[in-house]
Order: structure tokens, then C-alpha cells, then sequence
């Protein structure tokens, strides 16, 4: 089976509320996709259709190009952590796994590759109702790798994990991406997908908004700026307007500047050959969350626009 | 950093997907400890309450003041208890033969009957009999085959006891006699009636198996006593029977065959006489003048109801079947209140499978917890009963077996019913309060006498609670006067289909479930 998702045209409405309006994009092996949006974007429902269990009114939702009701030992091909709280509270974390691992003909040897593998190997004897959020997490992570699929399905999987965790769900994601399996990871928090996710899948209001690469997306932003601080703000203006960059005041304080169109080192080597005074250049990348930022705004505008156009 | 084995394709399992199914509810079940403790503790509470009862029960028989070991009860060829008291004239057969008789009269007292109770009037009960008989020997509980006019039933031929076929219908008198035969021929016995002795009509064929070349040959006349049920002042009733006597006039009393010279042997079959009336005013006997014979007698010959019954050890078994009703119904709504129904469904996306394998887990663990249950209950219980001077009817392996199993089937039927109400509602109490409603609640309405007979009738056998038709051991016959009401356990339907329509019901409610788990979002 290829370990792929591919999501195509899908409408749904819960009353009157339009929860999916066209959503469509795909999945590929080999990354991490992050799946972002606000939250009611419909990132869950989108996840929820995928994986079987709720029905649309149009299009379709294919791992590996079959419908996941479809499939046999489906945790065997996808592996997904949804809500990390659906547990029954008074049953302990292993045999939560073990009863997963019995519906996949599966043995508690792999359960037990798993529960080291997610960290849980102190608790997993205890009743799982009394884990924190973040052990939760680790538990619903266990369940999702216990079929050892091509597919990962993760919703919101940051939710509730400590620094370490978040370390850890990091590494994690990314060694699985490592190893050729598709992960799709949504969340509503762009920074959480700083340097794990390849490429990104943008919604807003039920539909796609971007479906891009990282490297794309950040590119398409203002590119890199340099903050300044010098005491001679004027005559670094000059010399470095004269290179070509474009010099604004910086926000914080007199005596900073803000330079674009220019890299740290052409600053420092421009400033130096001029024996103009400074006391600090940074170097400022621009952030998976200013462009997630800039691109909701944009489409925020469009839709705004469009609903004048459809008003009219 | 942790490590993960790279991803490889697994090979297919070789076992089919079900089997895992049933593999992870079974888990599911028996990592809960509350489930599994609640299921141990409805078995416990069946066993223990049926046992208490049990043992709060006691019986005695008594002559006068004085208490005496109780009679032993007759047992009749198929194994039931019987009642077989009759007055009989009677001569020895061997091999073939038959015996013709005219019945020109048959008449009879029935003592204290309502409304005042108060005098003792002429009349028949309808299940008087008086008629023809071949039977093996006098002693109580052999087989026989008698063709018989009776009081209001009309022309019978009946057999050991439980067997009953009709002939015409209709009384005798003078001016309408009834003419009766009885053929022998090996185990084969056949029996004619007759208007006027020349024109026969054949009215049934009994097969004894075992019969000797000699048998008893002869006359005959019973009269069970009157029943009369009144109604208590808490909704209960009280049974009373009460002596009746039957008397027959025969003539053209004709034998053919071996049979040997001489008198005609008299036998007051199990009666023993001891009313005021039979000692001052009527004996039970024989009068025989020039070919006429006036025999007058009491009793029957028929199975016997009176006595306690294997199931009435099982009184436990609604409690337990409360605390089934709650596990089996938080066996699936537990999984929608923590949103669990997900992972299930995620693991097991077809969805029709998954909740069948469901309830297949919950329906054979409370199938085995209450079979280990209602075997103790019944084995220990009937123990107990007897050793506190109780009278057990005594029901065929077979039979006992059936009630057995059969209640442990209830139980988890029972439960599968409970698991697709829970998973129709979503909701636990709204679950278990329908299924309490639908299964206990017609049962203790219908046997505990609140209700008219009629409705508790209905009651068993349109809700699940026909279902408890499995635990009734002795059947209802209809040649015998009896009370037959919930109440005393006897059930409308047959033990079978009373538990086919709890599967009905249980059937109905899992399509339902089913569909609708198709239907709607998870």
C-alpha cells in the first residue's frame, strides 16, 4: 500500500453550519505535513472523515487509495491519535493497548515496543484515568505506532506536552517522516511545526487556503531583515542605503534600525570597511507563524471581498 | 531519543478479522475490573438467594398431632410424579383380549362447593372419569391405557397419565349410554366408543412400552377433587381442594381372551377413604348385580401438580440479572461517554462486525458466569429443599438440563438486549432503565399477582419476559384441573418460544443498534 492520504472535495454540514467546504489536498510519504488552522476550521472533521468516521455529503477521503472502512487490520495502515481522553479511566495503559493490539491480531510483545518506545514504561500498569494530559498524549501516540503503519494520523498531538515533550513529539515525528511514512499533523499553533513540519496544508472555514512546502511559504513572506543598533544612526542609513537596503527605524528604542535587503554579514562587513559604530546586528528569519500569519490575513481579506461580491 | 524499527509490510494475518474482534472485546471486558467484579457478584447473588430461599422453605406431613415422614409419591413410566388413585374391579389378562362395557350412568358429589360452602351437592367435576382400563397390576404409577366418559370433557382416551386424546364429546345417561372397548394386542392398546355396541369408531392407539403378558383388566372410576381459587385481599389468591366422589353404572361388561375364572378383583387404587363422607355415607366400591355393576370411586389418574419445582430455586435470578443488565449496558455506553467509541470504531471500521462481536463477548461471558451460576443454584438447591421435607416434582435430566442452560441462555440474551439498547441510547441509565422495564419489570408484575390474570398473561408473552418460560419445568395439561398462572410459574408460550421471543427482541434491538451505529457520526 502506498502510504499516502489523498483528500478531495469534501462537504460536510452539521445544521446549519458549513464545516467543510470543498476540502481537498494530499499527503506524502517521506514528511511531516502540518494541517493548520484556527480552531473550527475543520481540521478534526477533516481528520474524523479520513479516518471513516464521519460521513460526507460529497468527496472523498483515500489512504493509499482505498476508503479506510475498507481496510483490513486498518491499524496496520494508519495509525492515528485523535482525542488522547477517550479512555476507559478505570483500565490500565497496557491493556488499553493490549485490547488495540488483540483487534490487529497483534501481540503483547509489540504492545510492549510500543510502550517503551512512547516513554510510558513506569506507568504502564496504572489505571489510565489517572494520567496527565501530556502521559495521555504519549498513551494515544503508543496506540497510533502499535500497527506500525505508513500512515500517521495525529490530531493536535502537542496539546498538553511539557518542554520535554515537546522535544520528544518532535524528534519523534520527524523519524517517523525519516523512515517514509506519511504524517499529517494538525494544529492550530504554527510555531508548534517550526522545523519538523516539509510542508504545510493551510485551512481556514472548511477549505484550503495553502498547500505548500515550509522552504515555499517562508519565501513568500518579507524576507529576512537585520536589526541594528549603532549610536550614528544616520550614517549607517547612509552607507547602507547606498548598498541597496532598505532602512527603517526600529520599533525598540533610538537607537536601533530595522535593514532588509541586506544578510547580517553584508551588514557587519559594510558597517566595518565605513568605520561606522555598532553595537549588535541580529539576524531576524521570518517565522512559520508570521507567514501563517500574513496568509490568514490575506485570505480572511479575499473572503471578506468575495462575501461583498456574493452580497451584491 | 527513542528509536523505531523502520516501517516494513507486515504479512497478512492468517486469522480471519472477527476472531480478533471477539480477541479485543474479550480484552476489553476483562481488564475492567468493575465489569468483571459486578458480573461475579450477579452470579453470587443468584446463587445465594436462591439458596436462601431455599432453605426458608419447609414442608411436613402430619397424621392428626402427630408429624409423620411423608408419603413416598408415585412415579409414573415417563418419570413424572402422578397421582394414581381409582377404584378398580378388575380381572387377571394375559396375552390379547378386550373389554367391552355400556356405561348407562354416571353421577357423583362434589362437597362444600362455592358459593357458600356450605353443603355437599350432586354433581360431577369435570374431570371425573369412569370407563375401561388395562393396566400393569394395582401398584401406583404403572402403565395403562382406559377409554373413559368423564364430566364434562366428553369421551377420552388417556395413558400414562400425561397422554390425552378426545373421542365425542357429550355426558351419559340411560337414554344415551356409551358403549367403551379396549383392545390389547401385545404392547398396542386401542380404544373404540360406541353409541349403540354394534358401529365402532376407533378413538386413539397407546403404545406401553414394557408391557407384561399379564395385566389388570377392568373397571374404573376417579373423581379429582374441586378446585376453587379465590382471590386474597393483597392481590394473591388461595387454591382449596375438595373431595368429590364419582359413581358409574355398567352393564354388558364383556372380556375376551385368557382370562381366568371366578371374582372379579376389587382395589381401592391409593384411596384411602378416610373422609367423613366415604366412612358414614357412600364407600368407594364395587355393587354388582345380575351383569350390573355400580362402581363408585375418587381420585385420579393424572400427573401430579403438587410440589415444588427445580426452577423455584432460581428466585435469585432477576436480582442477578439486574447487575447483568448494568455491566452489559456500560460494556458500550462507557465507550461513548469517553468518546472511546472512536478508537474502537478505528480499530474495527466496519461497523456492523464490531458491535457484533460485542455482543457476542458480553453474551457468552454472562452466558458461562450465569450457567456456573444456575448450576450451583439448582444442585445445591434442590439438596436444601429436600432436606427441609419439601417434595420436588421430579423432571426428566433432559428436562433439568433445559432449565439449566436454559436460564444461564436467558442471561445472556438478556445481556445482548441490554448491550443494544445501550448502544442505541448512548446513554447508561436511559439503557438500563429501558432494559430493567422491558425484561424485570413485566417478569415481577406478572408472577408477584398485581396484575389481573389475563395481563400477566400478556405481559409473558409479548416483552422479553416471555423469555422466563425457559426455567418452567413441569408443563401445563390440559386433562388436569389446575391453577395455571404466572404467579405459580406456569408461563403462557412454551419454554422455547418464550426464550425465542426474548431473541426476537434481542435480534430486533442489535439490527437497530446496528443500523443507526452506521448511520450516525462517530
Amino acid at each position: 500500500m502506498q502510504a499516502t492520504i489523498d483528500v478531495n472535495g469534501l462537504r460536510k454540514r452539521f445544521g446549519p453550519t458549513v464545516a467543510l467546504d470543498g476540502m481537498s489536498f494530499s499527503v506524502k510519504p517521506g514528511q511531516v505535513t502540518g494541517f493548520v488552522g484556527p480552531n473550527g476550521a475543520g481540521k478534526s472533521t477533516t481528520m474524523r472523515v479520513i479516518l471513516g468516521l464521519d460521513a460526507v455529503e460529497e468527496g472523498s477521503a483515500l489512504i493509499g487509495g482505498r476508503p479506510y472502512r475498507s481496510l483490513r487490520h486498518p491499524l496496520r495502515h494508519v495509525g492515528a491519535l485523535l482525542d488522547a481522553a477517550a479512555l476507559q479511566p478505570s483500565r490500565s495503559a497496557r491493556n488499553h493497548l493490549l485490547w488495540l493490539a488483540h483487534s490487529q491480531g497483534l501481540t503483547a510483545g509489540r504492545v510492549d515496543e510500543v510502550i517503551e518506545q512512547a516513554g510510558l514504561r513506569q506507568a504502564a500498569r496504572r489505571k489510565a484515568g489517572g494520567f496527565s494530559l501530556g502521559m495521555r498524549q504519549r498513551l494515544g501516540i503508543a496506540a497510533a505506532l502499535l500497527g506500525d503503519p505508513p500512515v500517521i494520523i495525529l490530531d493536535e498531538p502537542f496539546n498538553g506536552l511539557d518542554p520535554d515533550g515537546i522535544v520528544w513529539m518532535r524528534e519523534l515525528l520527524a523519524e517517523l517522516a525519516g523512515q517514509g511514512r506519511a504524517v499529517l499533523v494538525s494544529s492550530h499553533l504554527m510555531s508548534e511545526l517550526q522545523d519538523v513540519a516539509g510542508h504545510v496544508v493551510v485551512v481556514g472555514r472548511g477549505r484550503v487556503i495553502a498547500d505548500t512546502g515550509v522552504a515555499e511559504l517562508l519565501a513568500t513572506v518579507s524576507g529576512d531583515r537585520v536589526t541594528l543598533r549603532t549610536t550614528a544612526r544616520q550614517e549607517a542609513a547612509r552607507v547602507l542605503e547606498h548598498a541597496g537596503a532598505v532602512v527603517t527605524a526600529g520599533a525598540d528604542g533610538r537607537d536601533a534600525l530595522t535593514v532588509s535587503g541586506l544578510t547580517a554579514e553584508g551588514v557587519v562587513t559594510l558597517l566595518s570597511r565605513n568605520t561606522v559604530p555598532f553595537s549588535e546586528v541580529a539576524a531576524h528569519r521570518a517565522t512559520l507563524e508570521e507567514a501563517y500569519m500574513e496568509l490568514t490575513r490575506d485570505a480572511v481579506e479575499f473572503r471578506a471581498a468575495a462575501g461583498r461580491e456574493a452580497a451584491r | 531519543m527513542t528509536t523505531t524499527a523502520p516501517y516494513r509490510p507486515r504479512p497478512r494475518a492468517g486469522r480471519d478479522g472477527f476472531a480478533h474482534l471477539l480477541h479485543a472485546e474479550w480484552t476489553k471486558f476483562r481488564t475492567v475490573r468493575g465489569w468483571v467484579t459486578t458480573m461475579v457478584i450477579a452470579a453470587l447473588v443468584t446463587v445465594l438467594l436462591g439458596l436462601l430461599a431455599a432453605a426458608g422453605s419447609h414442608a411436613s406431613c402430619s397424621e392428626g398431632p402427630v408429624e409423620v415422614a411423608c408419603p413416598a409419591v408415585p412415579v409414573g413410566p415417563g418419570g413424572e410424579a402422578v397421582e394414581d388413585q381409582f377404584y378398580f374391579a378388575h380381572r387377571s389378562l394375559t396375552g390379547n383380549g378386550d373389554i367391552t362395557a355400556r356405561l348407562t350412568s354416571m353421577t357423583g358429589i362434589i362437597t362444600y362447593p362455592p358459593p357458600d360452602h356450605d353443603k355437599i351437592v350432586p354433581g360431577l367435576v369435570p374431570w371425573a372419569k369412569a370407563g375401561v382400563i388395562v393396566k400393569d397390576g394395582t401398584r401406583q404409577g404403572s402403565a395403562y391405557a382406559a377409554m373413559m366418559v368423564t364430566g364434562s370433557h366428553g369421551v377420552r382416551m388417556q395413558h400414562n397419565f400425561t397422554e390425552d386424546t378426545a373421542g365425542r364429546p357429550g355426558g351419559v345417561s340411560a337414554a344415551s349410554p356409551r358403549w367403551l372397548r379396549l383392545t390389547r394386542s401385545g404392547d398396542t392398546l386401542t380404544g373404540y366408543e360406541s353409541a349403540d355396541g354394534t358401529r365402532w369408531t376407533k378413538v386413539g392407539t397407546a403404545h406401553l412400552a414394557g408391557l407384561p403378558a399379564t395385566v389388570q383388566i377392568g373397571l374404573f372410576v376417579a373423581s379429582p377433587g374441586d378446585l376453587t381459587v379465590k382471590r386474597a385481599d393483597l392481590g394473591g389468591s388461595i387454591e382449596q381442594m375438595r373431595f368429590t366422589q364419582a359413581t358409574a353404572v355398567f352393564d354388558n361388561v364383556g372380556l375376551r381372551g385368557d382370562v381366568p375364572g371366578g371374582a372379579w378383583s376389587r382395589d381401592a387404587v391409593g384411596v384411602t377413604g378416610t373422609t367423613d363422607w366415604e366412612r358414614y355415607h357412600r364407600p368407594n366400591g364395587v355393587l354388582e348385580s345380575g351383569g350390573t355393576f355400580t362402581v363408585t370411586g375418587a381420585g385420579d389418574l393424572a400427573p401430579r401438580m403438587d410440589g415444588q419445582t427445580v426452577e423455584r430455586t432460581l428466585t435469585g435470578a432477576l436480582t442477578g440479572l439486574i447487575l447483568v443488565i448494568v455491566v452489559a449496558v456500560m460494556f458500550v455506553t462507557g465507550e461513548y461517554r469517553r468518546g472511546m467509541i472512536r478508537t474502537t470504531l478505528l480499530a474495527g471500521p466496519r461497523r456492523g462486525r464490531t458491535l457484533a462481536a460485542k455482543a457476542l463477548v458480553i453474551g457468552a461471558v454472562t452466558f458461562v458466569a450465569a450457567l456456573a451460576a444456575t448450576t450451583v443454584t439448582v444442585t445445591a438447591g434442590k439438596r436444601i429443599l429436600r432436606s427441609n421435607g419439601n417434595y420436588i416434582l421430579p423432571v426428566s435430566p433432559l428436562t433439568e438440563l433445559r432449565v439449566v442452560v436454559g436460564v444461564a441462555a436467558l442471561f445472556g440474551v438478556a445481556a445482548v438486549l441490554a448491550l443494544a439498547l445501550g448502544a442505541v441510547f448512548r446513554r447508561g441509565v436511559a439503557a438500563i432503565v429501558t432494559a430493567v422495564v422491558v425484561i424485570v419489570v413485566p417478569s415481577i408484575l406478572a408472577t408477584v399477582s398485581v396484575l389481573p390474570e389475563g395481563a400477566a398473561r400478556w405481559l409473558l408473552r409479548l416483552t422479553p419476559a416471555a423469555g422466563f418460560a425457559i426455567q418452567q419445568s413441569v408443563p401445563e395439561y390440559p386433562q388436569v384441573t389446575g391453577h395455571y398462572v404466572p404467579q405459580a410459574g406456569y408461563y403462557p408460550l412454551a419454554p422455547w418460544a418464550g426464550l425465542a421471543v426474548l431473541c426476537a427482541y434481542a435480534a430486533l434491538a442489535l439490527v437497530l443498534a446496528v443500523v443507526l451505529l452506521r448511520r450516525r457520526d462517530a
